[in-house]
């Protein structure tokens, strides 16, 4: 049996002869929910524009559940979607709202009324059903919006930005809620968002977009600890990647030495192709750096700046000779530092990443095992 | 004198509002009074004021046995109860074909508010004259198709036609206000509703209606105060005529006061109309909470 709900092959969209979306494969599993993450600009609402039917590819091919759906109407592709600004009826009560889509299909009213109050049941929105969207708030008229769309059972949901025009808290609190409606419901869904957190929280995979392309998709974890390139090393993680300047000094079968202002740093790495003296970048996530004594470690620099979270201290450690600004370094939140502290630090060498001029990645960790 | 002082000027700031309050009290509050006044009294119009006597609420007792009266009444009513509808069904017709984003969309914006533009000036009522002539355009032109002609402004009911055509063409301005509220409707509603599957014609009476109601309202009042005021058309095109068949009561204010000098007469039936068309603006606010839908809160950004 196919289990494949979504598939973009070499699809491309241009407006106006600005190309949007340059050549993107990719495929949705049944139950699987896919992330689009990338900076703004970087095509990801387009590309879930073209899932919905709401703009049509240049060139290329989207077949949901098992159909060519091209070039097919947005009502008969089998996908619901949440809009970023909810796009509710405002004349219409939230019974209304929700119920929309089968009044549109002709769907009695009885039976209408009665999938509606499951679907608000399961949102807790049976308090609110005759009120208008003027009258909730912004999480309510968000689960609202998702309402809508669980009631059509679509193939596949769509989440363009859902949680983009709420506050922080209210934000963190969606994210969880729709991690756990996805999980109960195990419903298809493709979900853009240009923030991150809520790629690494919900996905189960996600697709790095930058420019029109996929720079890397895959499992947040994998992403985290094997990106591709210093794009997708740089976007994923917060605090985000520390990126020291180096050139490459030699290799041999497990291990690359590249040399810093500091001196010489050796990396344990497999499969890396090193031209020596050539320009490199070494990435180093804030918590791959720890604290040592002097004399011992890889770094050294002074502490410019201390966040104090409680729970995790971050340093920004201005290094020695570096051109480069400082560096994050991820502490415990207890850890006895000041500003203007000398402070010496230890790699994880199975933890740092290592990128060519080209920006992509040399070689990875030996225990970074390559998935299949 | 500083910043703060000349704010705090009484006199500057009088200065400032001279210009409104002067024209405000000289050209509606004085004519208002007086013209109330005046149709309380026999005023004649070849006589000093002086003369005029008061005669209490004779003016408007005796205006139902004036048939003349009646008819007129009659001849407006139609004439607005006609226009306003068609005129508001037409200006929203060309509004929603004027806003399908299409190439040079704009041109046709500009072409189709033209006749707004010209439409209430006497010189187009005067052409209007001569297209519905009988020897003019429109029957040289069913001449031409092997028609015969009509005697468009000769007979009572394709005179009125012929007015009423005059104000639907003169749609503009509320198709502009239209087009304005269409462009107010966010996008994504009609997005979500052909992902629901909604039609663009369930679309528009599920969505564009009812979202457009405050235009709609504010369009219906403008055109009912605006009809209810039409004196140009039967004016210089039917002359009220024929057999007072589109003498709309305008005209026949106008004709009391200067062609009958019935200063007094005419005054209360401006009173008279000045009323009808108070109850009907009070009516139409009235009825607004029954169809009428105010969105303005919705605001998508902020939640809470």
């Amino acid at each position: 049996m196919n289990t494949s709900r979504v598939i973009l092959d070499q699809v491309t969209k241009s407006f106006s002869g600005h190309d949007v979306i340059k050549g993107v494969s990719l495929e949705v599993k049944k139950g699987e929910l896919v992330v689009f993450v990338g900076p703004s600009g970087c095509g990801k609402s387009t590309l879930l524009r073209l899932i919905a039917g709401l703009e049509t590819p240049t060139s290329g091919r989207i077949e949901i559940a098992g159909e060519n759906v091209t070039y097919a109407h947005p009502s008969k592709r089998g996908v619901a979607m949440v809009f970023q600004s909810y796009a509710l009826y405002p004349h219409m009560t939230v019974e209304d709202n929700i119920g929309f889509a089968l009044r549109i299909k002709g769907m009695p009213r009885a039976e209408i009324k009665l999938k509606v109050r499951a679907v608000a049941e399961t949102l807790q929105l049976g308090h609110l059903l005759h009120r208008l969207p003027k009258a909730l708030s912004g999480g309510q008229r968000q689960r609202v919006a998702i309402g809508r769309a669980m009631v059509r059972e679509p193939d596949v949901f769509l989440f363009d930005e859902p949680l983009s025009n709420l506050d922080a808290s209210l934000r963190g609190q969606m994210r969880v809620e729709i991690a756990g409606l996805h999980a109960r419901l195990g419903a298809t869904s493709v979900y853009v968002t240009h923030d991150q957190v809520e790629a690494m929280t919900l996905a189960d995979k996600i697709v790095v977009l930058n420019g029109g392309r996929i720079e890397q998709a895959g499992p947040p974890m994998e992403l985290y600890r094997r990106p591709a390139n210093l794009f997708v090393a740089t976007f994923i993680g917060s605090p985000g990647m520390n990126i020291l300047p180096v050139t490459l000094a030699g290799a041999d079968r497990d291990q690359v030495t590249v040399n810093t202002t500091q001196g010489p740093i050796t990396l344990p790495r497999v499969n890396a192709r090193v031209v020596a003296g050539a320009e490199a970048s070494l990435g180093l996530r804030p918590e791959s750096l720890s604290l040592t004594t002097a004399g011992q470690g890889q770094l050294s620099g002074y502490v410019n700046l201390i966040e104090r979270l409680g729970g995790e201290t971050f340093a920004y450690v201005a290094l020695k000779g570096f051109e480069a600004p400082p560096i994050i370094v991820r502490l415990d939140g207890e850890v006895d530092l000041r500003v203007h502290d000398e402070v010496h630090l230890a790699i994880d060498g199975q933890r740092a990443h290592l990128f060519g001029a080209d920006g992509l990645a040399l070689g990875h960790a030996p225990d970074t095992k390559e998935r299949d | 004198m500083s910043g703060a002082s000349i704010y705090a000027s009484r006199r500057a700031g009088s200065l400032y509002i001279a210009p409104f309050a002067i024209g405000f009290l000289l050209f509606t509050a004085f004519p208002f009074i007086a013209s109330f006044i005046l149709s309380l009294t026999d005023a004649r119009l070849q006589d000093q004021l002086g003369d005029a006597h008061f005669i209490g609420w004779h003016n408007y007792a005796g205006m139902w046995a004036d048939a003349t009266f009646r008819k007129s009444l009659g001849v407006t009513f139609f004439y607005v109860f006609v226009t306003v509808p068609l005129k508001l069904a037409f200006a929203l017709l060309i509004a929603v074909v004027l806003n399908f984003k299409l190439r040079g969309i704009g041109l046709f914006r500009t072409a189709f508010y033209l006749p707004s533009i010209l439409g209430g000036s006497v010189a187009i009522a005067v052409v209007w004259r001569f297209v519905f002539a009988s020897d003019g355009l429109v029957n040289q032109f069913l001449h031409g198709a092997g028609f015969g002609g009509i005697n468009w402004l000769g007979e009572p009911s394709t005179a009125m036609f012929s007015i009423i055509l005059l104000r639907l063409w003169q749609f503009g301005s509320a198709m502009v206000v239209f087009l304005a509220g269409l462009k107010a409707i966010p996008e994504d509603l009609y997005e979500a509703a052909d992902l629901d599957g909604a039609s663009r014609l369930r679309q528009f009476w599920m969505i564009t209606l009812p979202l457009l109601t405050p235009v709609l309202f504010f369009n219906f009042i403008m055109q009912i105060v605006q009809a209810f005021q039409e004196f140009n058309g039967p004016y210089i095109i039917t002359g009220g005529g024929p057999m007072k068949s589109t003498y709309l009561l305008p005209l026949m204010i106008y004709e009391e006061a200067f062609k009958y000098f019935n200063l007094g007469y005419s005054s209360a039936l401006s009173w008279v109309l000045f009323v009808i068309i108070a109850l009907f603006t009070a009516l139409a606010f009235w009825s607004q909470r029954f169809w009428v839908f105010y969105a303005q809160e919705r605001s998508d950004k902020g939640g809470h």
